[in-house]
């Protein structure tokens, strides 16, 4: 029986259905040995949920935002800025969050042991950042551009250019993984894992966009990719 | 809109694990505990490149965490999430405390549980599960475990080991653990 003098947290809103990838994809073959088969149990969000580790500086060091500045010499390819902001469902920034990302360099090579793409490694590029978002929500990482990479779940499959983001949000109920693409790449309709979005509009968030007023002169590139996280259920304040 | 997820792909090992990632608490911190597990696929196949995280509770079942309702309490020593890759043999481990009891959406305190991710490739999105801890008498009333088929609630408790706890994680077919949505 519910406590008297409990006031329930707002639960996270949840998501229109085509606006998230199913679990079941046939076209991205790994997912049929690993989707579940059972319906997911309904979890009314609880404390648990509704909570989730605020990881504060420290985390993430000085230089960890710029994957450029790693190693001894630069790493090839087109030197990039992507920046923006973490923001919810009702557009409030997320702020002082972790946001931690992983790419291929130039080639279209990840440093690590499991990608046998020949495609040549870069010693001056490991490919991986982390940074807090500021007060405002914003993030900021400079980086290469990634090159797209062939994998074996089709014949002539290629993965377009993508930056893999990680985000904790405020609350375990936010939690994202995801890819950031990049504007007009032919790869799109051939990639599965892209298309796993069925919405469009919910689709073309993962596309980061050029920003030229972002851009360095004679320096850097610039694209924009804001995150958003999921919203509350509106409050009854909120609704008086 | 909400930004989609996407899966975590095989290469997150390059960005992701830290090296205190398994570490919930101290590694001599009061009745800490491995809690251990292998991740299985659908054909009983070890899955070599899963992530798996968890959040909970302290031991007196309080949060640092502003949204907690009771009032945020840190505990020294206590960060309350872990995360740790699978090995070649699926196999992944944490080092966590019991929590204490936490209260569910109406107030009603629920049994005590730890929230677990589970990311890999194949998984478009992140799957969520629970676990539960064994000899627990409050798990007879838990209202989420009461949701949960009979026959599958036992997908959901650790079972004692040599030096702690294990909880299996099968993504698929027999025996597969209960997953949520919230």
């Amino acid at each position: 029986m519910a406590r008297p003098d409990w006031t329930p947290p707002v639960p996270y809103r949840s998501h229109a259905e085509d606006e998230q990838p199913p679990l079941q994809w046939p076209v991205y073959g790994s997912t049929t040995l690993r989707s579940p088969r059972q319906p997911l149990v309904v979890l009314p969000q609880g404390l648990t949920e509704l909570t989730g580790p605020l990881l504060g500086e420290g985390r993430a060091g000085a230089l960890d935002h710029d994957l450029t500045r790693q190693h001894e010499g630069e790493p090839q390819g087109e030197r990039i800025e992507v920046f923006g902001r973490v923001l919810d469902g009702d557009g409030r920034p997320v702020r002082d969050t972790l946001v931690e990302m992983w790419q291929t360099n130039a080639a279209g090579r990840y440093r690590h042991a499991g990608d046998r793409h020949p495609a040549p490694l870069d010693p001056n590029f490991t490919g991986a950042g982390r940074a807090m978002t500021d007060g405002e929500g914003r993030y900021r990482f400079v980086t290469i551009k990634p090159g797209a990479y062939p994998w074996r779940n089709h014949h002539n499959a290629w993965r377009p250019a993508h930056i893999h983001f990680s985000l904790f949000g405020q609350a375990f109920t936010q939690r994202l993984v995801t890819q950031m693409y990049f504007p007009n790449d032919p790869l799109f309709d051939q990639d599965p894992i892209f298309n796993s979005v069925r919405d469009p509009a919910a689709r073309q968030r993962l596309v980061a966009a050029f920003d030229l007023d972002a851009t360095t002169p004679e320096w850097s590139l610039a694209y924009r990719f804001d995150i958003v996280l999921r919203g509350r259920d509106a409050t009854p304040m909120e609704d008086a | 809109m909400t930004t989609p997820s996407q899966t975590v792909g095989p290469f997150f090992a390059l960005g992701l694990p830290w090296s205190d990632g398994p570490y919930a608490v101290p590694e001599d911190a009061p009745g800490a505990f491995w809690l251990r597990g292998v991740v299985v696929d659908g054909a009983g196949e070890p899955v070599p490149d899963a992530l798996v995280e968890t959040w909970q509770a302290d031991r007196a079942g309080r949060f640092d965490h502003p949204d907690d309702p009771r009032g945020a309490v840190a505990s020294p020593g206590f960060r309350g999430f872990a995360r740790c890759p699978t090995d070649p043999e699926g196999r992944w481990a944490i080092r966590t405390v019991r929590p204490g009891p936490v209260p569910g959406p109406d107030g009603t305190l629920q049994a005590p549980h730890i929230d677990v991710s589970v990311l890999a490739r194949g998984l478009l999105d992140r799957l969520v599960t629970r676990i539960y801890f064994p000899d627990e008498a409050a798990n007879a009333g838990d209202p989420v475990l009461s949701q949960v088929d009979p026959i599958r609630r036992q997908t959901l408790v650790a079972r004692e080991s040599d030096d702690g706890l294990v909880f299996d994680i099968t993504l698929q077919g027999d025996h597969e653990t209960v997953f949520f949505a919230f």
